[in-house]
């Protein structure tokens, strides 16, 4: 290894370094923004005396000064500990962590099949061979892209659920009832994601090394998918942070569509609740997701596209 | 299978064998029926949000015990919800509620992006750094969720949901300006004003700018359909404008209980939101291929 591609990768990393202390220094600033003194969002209905007050102070540490107490949170945000629940008193990391594994099957789920359809898509409809076909297709990519996920929701429960009883209504046993939730959540970023792959299998068909190929006598389909389709997939990878955000927002909205438990119906209670440490750790977390995503996505470029390492 | 061949071989560098007497706006593609389908659609639209009355003249909140959960027909075109109110009275009134927390929190991200793009693209680079990253920051928080969090310090409602959204698609404009104004500011019109001793703010505001803006308008476009889709989820969720209110996001959540009797009270809404977006995104598309012609 030389040293530039070293650089490179150390540098994209101190930037999402960089990025994550912004974030979290926002969310904390968020937290101070928050209406109401945090000693009575703590006490909440509980019994309220002087003398809960001044433990509740003495315990949370709020009698020290503003920068004491941000180096605290962001040492123990590094450290793992999110706080506690206003509402449940419960440390927040019980509290996300019992409700992570369905929303994180339902995510990956559907981003799996998201790309698994754009992949499809883009290869079935590329070239310049079927206009009617490629018309057709960017008719339906726009229509998803466009259709709230909500509304894709409810069409597939009043279609397959209610009218032929396929899937049930709501719930979270086993693996029938991942399938709508998982579909609604895909098609939008099968829409995005086939458009830009589309388009990279178009630009890389008018590339030197395609006629290359071709004048080779290699097949079309191959031409398709071993010359053209890897390097579309590199465009589409720096959507990965994309994908990541559009599934974890998305989640929440489906989550209560479907009924099914999950990170998105503990968001929202927290929301409607103003319970802060609660909303604070599911946003601060997701944003940590996608700078890991992100990253990682970029370092991956890097690594497959030496091009890259120079600049 | 036949081998076709793309057009490689035909490609004249940039500058040979063009025709001189080709116009230098090239062939404005006449409108096709979806761009006009899109236009009529967002006019429409507009009329319902300045004078809702001149399409349903009837009251959105006129509940009629006597008429519930009627199916699409003659006397109610898209039928009625649970309380017999007329959805398509409903549609065409809550146009304006779901439209202006579009229109509003757009204006308000593209006002925010053009500032600061344009003051991390005109300043040292340390603050140019600082902001840069901040719009970072702000762009890894997933769009939805950054929304809850303002929602959950400012309560829900129509404003919280305007700057909630606002804030949340600020970013992305931020970012194209400053990256322009880098380009602008290296340029050699800008550097012949600094030579003629131009004072800075007339510097910016005469030179900079204008042709910093250029592509804003069409993001603005293409970003009011992402903000009108964020704005009906979020009011779906009920962080928004509240029940009683024909707000499309809120009608849809209203409907969903009776989803299994009477599909029309919430798909109805759904595909009025659907519907703008894909208008819009149409509109904005067309005006993006107009306007990357001109440039060329």
């Amino acid at each position: 290894m030389s040293s530039p591609p070293v650089r490179a990768v150390a540098r994209r990393l101190g930037t999402g370094l960089v990025v994550l202390w912004v974030a979290a220094t926002a969310a904390y600033l968020a937290l101070l923004a928050a209406p109401g003194d945090t000693v009575d969002n703590i006490v909440g209905d509980g019994a309220d005396t002087p003398q809960i007050r001044a433990e509740i102070i003495a315990d949370w540490g709020l009698d020290r000064p503003a920068v004491v107490q941000y180096l605290d949170y962001l040492g123990r945000l590094g450290g793992g500990d999110l706080g506690r629940s206003y509402l449940l008193q419960r440390p927040v990391t019980e509290v996300i962590g019992e409700q992570l594994a369905p929303t994180l099957t339902l995510a990956v789920a559907a981003a799996g099949l998201g790309v698994l359809l754009a992949l499809l898509i883009a290869v079935a409809t590329a070239g310049y061979r079927r206009p009617w076909l490629r018309r057709l297709s960017s008719g339906t990519e726009l229509l998803l892209v466009s259709t709230p996920s909500f509304l894709i929701g409810l069409l597939l429960l009043s279609v397959l659920s209610f009218r032929f009883g396929f899937f049930p209504v709501s719930g979270d046993q086993g693996v029938v009832a991942l399938v709508l939730p998982a579909v609604t959540l895909a098609l939008p970023i099968a829409g995005l994601l086939a458009q830009v792959l589309r388009d990279g299998i178009d630009k890389a068909l008018d590339e030197p090394f395609v006629l290359t190929a071709r004048s080779r006598g290699v097949r079309e389909r191959s031409v398709l998918v071993r010359h053209a389709l890897r390097h579309a997939v590199l465009p589409a990878v720096s959507l990965a942070g994309w994908v990541f955000g559009i599934v974890i927002g998305g989640t929440v909205i489906v989550e209560q569509v479907f009924g099914r438990p999950g990170l998105g119906q503990v968001t929202l209670s927290a929301v409607t609740t103003r319970d802060m440490p609660v909303v604070l750790a599911v946003v601060t977390l997701s944003a940590a997701g996608y700078v890991v995503v992100n990253t990682t996505a970029d370092l991956a470029y890097l690594l497959v596209d030496p091009r890259l390492r120079r600049s | 299978m036949t081998v076709t061949l793309g057009t490689p071989l035909t490609d004249a560098p940039a500058g040979i064998l063009v025709d001189p007497t080709e116009p230098a706006v090239r062939r404005r593609a006449r409108p096709g029926p979806g761009l006009l389908a899109a236009g009529a659609y967002l006019v429409l639209l507009v009329v319902a949000m300045a004078w809702p009355a001149a399409l349903a003249p009837g009251d959105p909140l006129a509940a009629d015990p006597l008429a519930v959960l009627r199916p699409p027909g003659a006397g109610h075109w898209f039928g009625t919800d649970h309380l017999g109110r007329d959805v398509l009275t409903r549609v065409v009134h809550g146009a304006g509620h779901s439209l202006t927390i579009g229109v509003a929190a757009t204006a308000i991200a593209v006002t925010g992006g053009v500032l600061l793009g344009l003051l991390a693209g005109l300043t040292h680079r340390v603050a140019d750094e600082a902001l840069s990253r901040t719009f970072d920051a702000l762009s890894a928080f997933p769009m939805l969720l950054l929304a809850l969090l303002f929602i959950a310090i400012a309560g829900p409602g129509t404003a919280s949901l305007i700057v909630a959204i606002g804030i949340a698609t600020l970013p992305h404009h931020a970012r194209v300006v400053r990256g322009q104004t880098l380009v602008v500011r290296r340029s050699g019109f800008v550097e012949q004003a600094v030579t003629f001793g131009q004072s800075r703010p007339r510097l910016v505001l005469r030179h900079v700018l204008p042709n910093v803006v250029g592509p804003v308008p069409v993001l603005a476009v293409i970003g009011l359909g992402e903000a009108i889709l964020a704005a009906a989820g979020l009011s779906f969720l009920g962080m928004g404008p509240q029940p009683p209110s024909p707000e499309w996001g809120a009608m849809l959540s209203e409907g969903r209980n009776y989803l299994q009797v009477a599909w029309w009270i919430s798909i109805v809404p759904g595909l009025a939101v659907t519907a703008t977006v894909v208008s819009l995104t149409v509109v904005g598309r067309h005006w993006q291929a107009r306007f990357d012609g001109r440039r060329r």
